[in-house]
């Protein structure tokens, strides 16, 4: 969920495992914190305040720490006249705040939308995205960002892993009740007790687990929303499609090698026995390239009747 | 943007304001009056070009439909670098001109083309040259609202004089309050 921020283009299922992954270590941390805070004494609902906090914190600040892990600047008109020109206008045409305009020197190609809300919200996009796309395409990509910063999607996100946090505490909360229910006091009860916080434990980490996946389908459907919108705000479908092909495909992975040899170098690749599968997409937090396509062309389908 | 539409993802395209437009006659009173600015006789309107059956396919359909195919030379249409089209209409009166850009708005509003309207200029110039220099008065489509925009020679603006032109106008004109939204047009074809 560390990736929260970061509604970008990149999708890969290597990656997305990777997510899952940081993700749940993400909410194991949190669960350690409340553990440890717990050992030190301090009360169920002062852990429950403080982990919120640390939400609240995530989401409140979530422009600055997707900036720095982006190692993203803030541009202005002056640095980057074309980008702000592009997104000036992408603005008053969906009659919206612009956001501030950054910058991130990353070869990657990628492009995300951050912030809490549409007034404190940033757009980046990485100098290796700039490279890869033509002026239109680079539109659409700004235009399926907006997209994301008028659908409030970090705060949506946010709320999202938020319930899936509060579910997985109150589960742990209820068992510790039937726990205390019990009653009970000498050495076997202990080791019983010992076993039962383990169960706890597994439970609560079983709840946290699927409501994170349920957080990655709801993100794979914001993305969709956010081509939709894009796509519509332009008026020009193909152009999304196209920066999307370029940009999500195999070729936005080895861009500059010879097509041929891209088979060969898979064998030393950790991902792809996990991307022909179907593991991969539903720890996703991106929809397959063909469904985006397909909705895209679906769209274009739309205006042309 | 509604809330509730955010939250599901489903914004709608922004249809545009258009009747705010007609308050730029007698505003165009007050700049000659105050500031010694009167129309160059040139507006533009600015839209994205989109492909497709909802939008007018070609330039000849959308000349044909503004000048009712009167060919009298007072229309033209270019692209910019930013791959928006501009209308550009000419008639020195300001009252007419302004008619006939709401004329426009109205008829690509009608075909569809109406989330995709930018905003309209209007160029405005010293009644006795050299004066302050001349000023475009930007009409944005979307929150029916006017900006004063006053480019100088590389890429620069004068900040200060379209400020004053603000002062003078805010009684008459629904000027833009946001100064964020007071974008460039660099090298738009109305200068």
């Amino acid at each position: 969920m560390s990736q929260r921020e970061q509604r970008g283009y990149i999708k890969d299922h290597g990656l997305s495992f990777r997510m899952f992954l940081t993700g749940l270590g993400l909410v194991a941390l949190y669960g350690i914190i409340g553990a440890l805070l717990a050992r030190l004494g301090v009360g169920l609902v002062l852990i429950v305040v403080i982990e919120f906090g640390m939400l609240f914190g995530q989401y409140w600040f979530s422009d600055k720490i997707a900036m720095m892990s982006m190692r993203a600047r803030v541009v202005s008109p002056d640095e980057e006249p074309e980008l702000h020109a592009m997104i000036d206008r992408l603005c008053l045409l969906a009659n919206m705040p612009k956001p501030k305009v950054g910058v991130s020197d990353l070869d990657m190609p990628n492009a995300f939308a951050t912030g809490r809300n549409p007034a404190h919200a940033a757009v980046v996009v990485t100098t290796g995205i700039r490279q890869r796309l033509d002026a239109e395409e680079l539109e659409a990509v700004l235009a399926h960002e907006l997209s994301h910063v008028a659908h409030r999607d970090v705060a949506v996100m946010t709320i999202a892993s938020g319930v899936g946090m509060l579910a997985g505490i109150m589960m742990r909360m209820a068992m510790w009740g039937a726990m205390l229910g019990g009653g009970g006091g000498d050495d076997r009860d202990r080791s019983n007790a010992f076993l039962l916080e383990i169960a706890v434990w597994l439970v609560s980490m079983i709840v946290y687990a699927v409501s994170f996946l349920l957080t990655m389908a709801l993100s794979r459907y914001r993305e969709l929303s956010a081509d939709r919108a894009g796509a519509i705000l332009i008026g020009k479908p193909s152009a999304l499609a196209s920066a999307l092909v370029k940009v999500t495909g195999d070729l936005a992975r080895i861009p500059n090698q010879d097509l041929r040899r891209v088979e060969g170098m898979n064998a030393f690749f950790f991902t792809p026995a996990l991307a022909k599968g179907s593991v991969g997409a539903i720890f996703s937090t991106h929809p397959p390239l063909q469904k985006r396509l397909d909705q895209l062309a679906r769209i274009e389908r739309e205006m042309n009747q | 943007m509604g809330l509730l539409s955010s939250l599901f993802g489903r914004t709608k395209p922004v249809e545009p304001k258009l009747d705010q437009v007609f308050s730029l006659p007698s505003a165009g009173v007050t700049l000659q009056s105050s500031l010694g600015l009167v129309t160059t006789g040139r507006a533009g309107v600015c839209y994205k070009a989109t492909p497709g059956a909802t939008a007018m396919a070609s330039d000849d359909e959308i000349r044909n439909l503004l000048t009712m195919g009167d060919t009298d030379g007072k229309i033209s249409i270019t692209v910019d670098d930013l791959g928006y089209n501009w209308i550009v209409i000419h008639d020195d009166d300001l009252a007419d001109l302004v008619a006939r850009v709401h004329g426009a708005h109205t008829t690509l509003t009608e075909n569809g083309l109406g989330p995709h309207l930018l905003c309209s200029v209007f160029g405005f110039e010293p009644q006795t040259p050299p004066g302050e220099g001349s000023v475009q008065m930007v009409y944005l489509a979307k929150t029916g609202t006017f900006y004063p925009f006053a480019p100088r020679d590389e890429k620069r603006r004068d900040n200060e004089y379209e400020i004053r032109i603000k002062n003078f106008l805010e009684e008459e004109l629904p000027i833009e309050a946001d100064l964020a939204r007071w974008m460039a047009l660099w090298g738009n074809p109305v200068a």
